[in-house]
This record gives structure tokens, sequence and C-alpha cells, in this order.
């Protein structure tokens, strides 16, 4: 018996959090039937070796994300406008702790 | 005229070292030789576990064994990251593991060799994982990130295993007679193909032009294959072990190791399929694929049961 794609179990997107304070970061991905073996088959593949203190994993299906062919366009808004950073204005000499 | 041009783009990014990720527009023949380097190189870890499992039982003491238990079942995780990698490029694992079990894909040939004592599993860390680690470390800066960074990841890893089997080594070439004339014995043995694991010499290797203009390989076979018996000779003088090759001596001149002509007749006949272990391998992997069938059968129907309550 040959499964055919359609009926190979999802894919799920794993992101770990190494530490205390750190945001969650994606370590790769793996196949599984439902959530719960996910998030177990997310600890044996991506942190044995106390890699993780907290596991995410989202079906990879439900990703949304930016197309590389748009990027330029999508995210020239931000490109043109220098006066959101400090290095834009000019001070008084002398001032300090602005 | 469309393709050119991307064409164009696409090898301005290479060059400026940028890294080619799942969505970008790539050539086809990009993707079609990363479809197969990868699942190759998955396939190797895979049935890379063969080998080593084959001693599990046998480990002459608890220490050695809990380090081969975790050394093996790093070896697992390691075809599941790069098996990921290759999912990326549009191929799904189920079809790459049919190729496997199928005869169809490629694996390393050193795991066609038999692992006939203990000090085999240590000279398997010490000199064919050492030379794994000379070929991840290159892949590591591959031109495709997932790719590449499944290869960090499993650099990251493969330095214990690597330690594990030179202390094994190291241990028995400071044993009694009997376990020196043991470890000599296999180095014997694995010398010669863990040379062959850096694939044919730069003229003869089909794939390695491409690969390079790629910048999924950033040095060839041979300079690889250089850098591996440079790293590894002192580490045998370290423990009194040889080398079964006359011709290996240093050059004063280059600074590097030289060494004797590879018998590559013995490499092509293995990788057609004729080693020692070819058939014992396939036959253990798919035995391995059918008495796991009733796990997958079960994890899915208890999922599809919790899915049905959870609607009601």
């Amino acid at each position: 018996m040959t499964k055919t794609t359609e009926d190979q179990w999802p894919m799920w997107e794993v992101f770990l959090q190494s530490k205390q304070g750190a945001p969650h970061e994606h370590a790769g991905s793996l196949h599984a039937p439902d959530a719960e073996m996910a998030i177990q088959n997310a600890r044996d593949v991506y942190s044995r070796r106390n890699e993780a203190i907290s596991i995410w994993v989202v079906r990879s299906e439900d990703i949304i994300s930016t197309s590389p062919s748009d990027a330029g366009p999508f995210f020239d808004p931000a490109t043109d406008k220098i006066f959101r950073y400090p290095k834009f204005y000019s001070i008084p000499k002398g001032v300090r702790g602005v | 005229m469309e393709d050119e041009k991307k064409l164009a783009e696409f090898q301005t990014r290479l060059k400026n070292g940028e890294s080619i990720e799942p969505k970008d527009w790539m050539p086809e023949r990009y993707r079609k030789q990363l479809v197969r380097m990868i699942s190759q190189h998955a396939h190797s870890e895979i049935v890379g576990m063969l080998p080593e499992g084959n001693w599990i039982t046998r480990a002459p003491n608890l220490r050695r064994k809990m380090a081969l238990l975790a050394k093996v079942q790093d070896e697992a995780g390691h075809g599941l990251y790069l098996y990921s990698a290759a999912e990326t490029l549009g191929v799904d694992r189920e079809s790459m593991i049919n190729d496997l079990l199928s005869g169809k894909a490629k694996y390393s040939s050193i795991f066609n060799y038999p692992t006939l004592t203990w000090a085999d599993i240590g000279v398997i860390g010490w000199l064919v994982d050492g030379a794994a680690i000379v070929n991840q470390t290159m892949l590591a800066k591959s031109s495709y990130g997932p790719y590449s960074r499944a290869n960090l990841r499993i650099c990251r890893e493969e330095n214990f295993h690597k330690k594990q089997g030179y202390e094994i080594v190291a241990t028995l070439a400071n044993g009694t007679d009997a376990q020196r004339k043991m470890i000599q014995e296999s180095v014997n043995r694995w010398w010669w193909p863990s040379l062959m694991m850096f694939g044919p010499t730069d003229k003869d290797s089909p794939n390695s032009a491409e690969l390079t203009k790629w910048k999924v390989k950033i040095h060839s076979n041979d300079d690889l294959r250089q850098r591996f018996v440079d790293l590894t000779v002192p580490q045998a003088k370290a423990v009194n072990i040889t080398f079964p090759d006359p011709d290996l001596k240093f050059n004063e001149e280059t600074g590097h190791w030289e060494f004797g002509e590879i018998d590559w007749n013995e490499f092509y006949r293995v990788i057609k399929g004729y080693g020692p272990m070819n058939r014992e391998r396939m036959n253990a992997r798919k035995k391995a694929h059918e008495d796991g069938r009733w796990v997958r059968e079960a994890a899915e129907a208890y999922a599809k049961k919790k899915k049905v309550l959870h609607e009601n």
C-alpha cells in the first residue's frame, strides 16, 4: 500500500524558545497525525539536548507569508523614512541624555 | 527571455553570497540537483543507523551502550532534518522513502560495509563521522538556506559522535595485545572506504561542476579528502595506529599528507549494489518500515478518533 501525497500526515512547523524571555524561533518542520504527536515529535527531533524550554507547533498550511516576488513593493514604504531613526535629528552640542 | 533575466538575477544573488529560500525563484536544475543531493544525504543518515545499531545490544558496558543509543538516535534525527529540508523544494517525504525502499535512490556507499567487531564502532565514529563532518561543515555554508541550516544543526551534534568514537579507538589502542590487534584490523578495513566517502576524484565527478556553480558545494571532493587526511593522520599517530597505505607520506613543501591511489573500481562496484552489505541493508530497512506500520496506523486511528470526539 503506497500512500499518496493527499493522505500523507500533515506537516507542522516547529518553533523553539531556547530560554526564559527569548522569542520562539523557527527550528524546522515535521510530519505528525495530530497536534499532540507533533509536539512530542518536535521534542525528540529538535530538542534532544535541552535546546528548548517551550515549543510551538503550527500546521504548515496555516502559515501565511509574504511572497519573494512582491517583496520589493511590499516593503518599499519603509525604505525612504529615515526620519524614523534618531540619527535623522540634530540637537545643540553638549546636551546629554536626549 | 523572462527566465534568462531571472537566471541572471539568481546568479548575481549567488555571487553576492545570498541565501536562497524555498519560495524564491530558482532554476529547475538547481532544484533538481538539490533534491537529489539532500534526499541521498537523508537516506545515508537513515541507512547509517544499521551498521551501528547492530552493536547496541553487544556494547561492552552501560556507558558505551548509552552513548551508542544516543548516537544512533541522532542519526535518525539528522535524517528527519534533511527530509524536511528536501520537502521545502516540493517533493514529499513519502515518495523519497519509496525511492529508497525500491532501490531507485542512492545512499553513501560506506554503509554497505559490515561492522564485524566492536572496534568498528569506534572506527566509524572516528573516521566515518570524521569524514562526514568535513563534508557537512562545507554544506553548512551551501547556498540553499534550509539545507545549510540542517547541516549546521547536524555538525553541532556530530562532534560528540566523532569524540565518542575516538575515545573507543584510544581505549582499545592502549589496551591488551588482542585489543590493539582488533582496532588496527578495523582501521585497515575502514580507511579506504572512508576516503571514498568524498566521492569520485574531481575529473570524474559527474555532478561536482554543477553543484559548485550553484554554490551548493564550495570545495571540491579532492580538496575535502585532503583536508580529512591532513586532520586524521596525526590523530592516528597519537594512538600508534597506522593506515594501510605504503604511499602515505608528509610533503614538507605543500604541508600536506600525500596518499596512494584509491581503488575506484571498488567504489563503483559498491555504488552499483555489489558491496558486501547492500542487499542486507535494504532488507533491514524494508523490514523496519513494515514492522513500524502498525505504529503509524495506530497513531492515525487515534488522531481520527480524537478529531471525531472533538467535533461532537
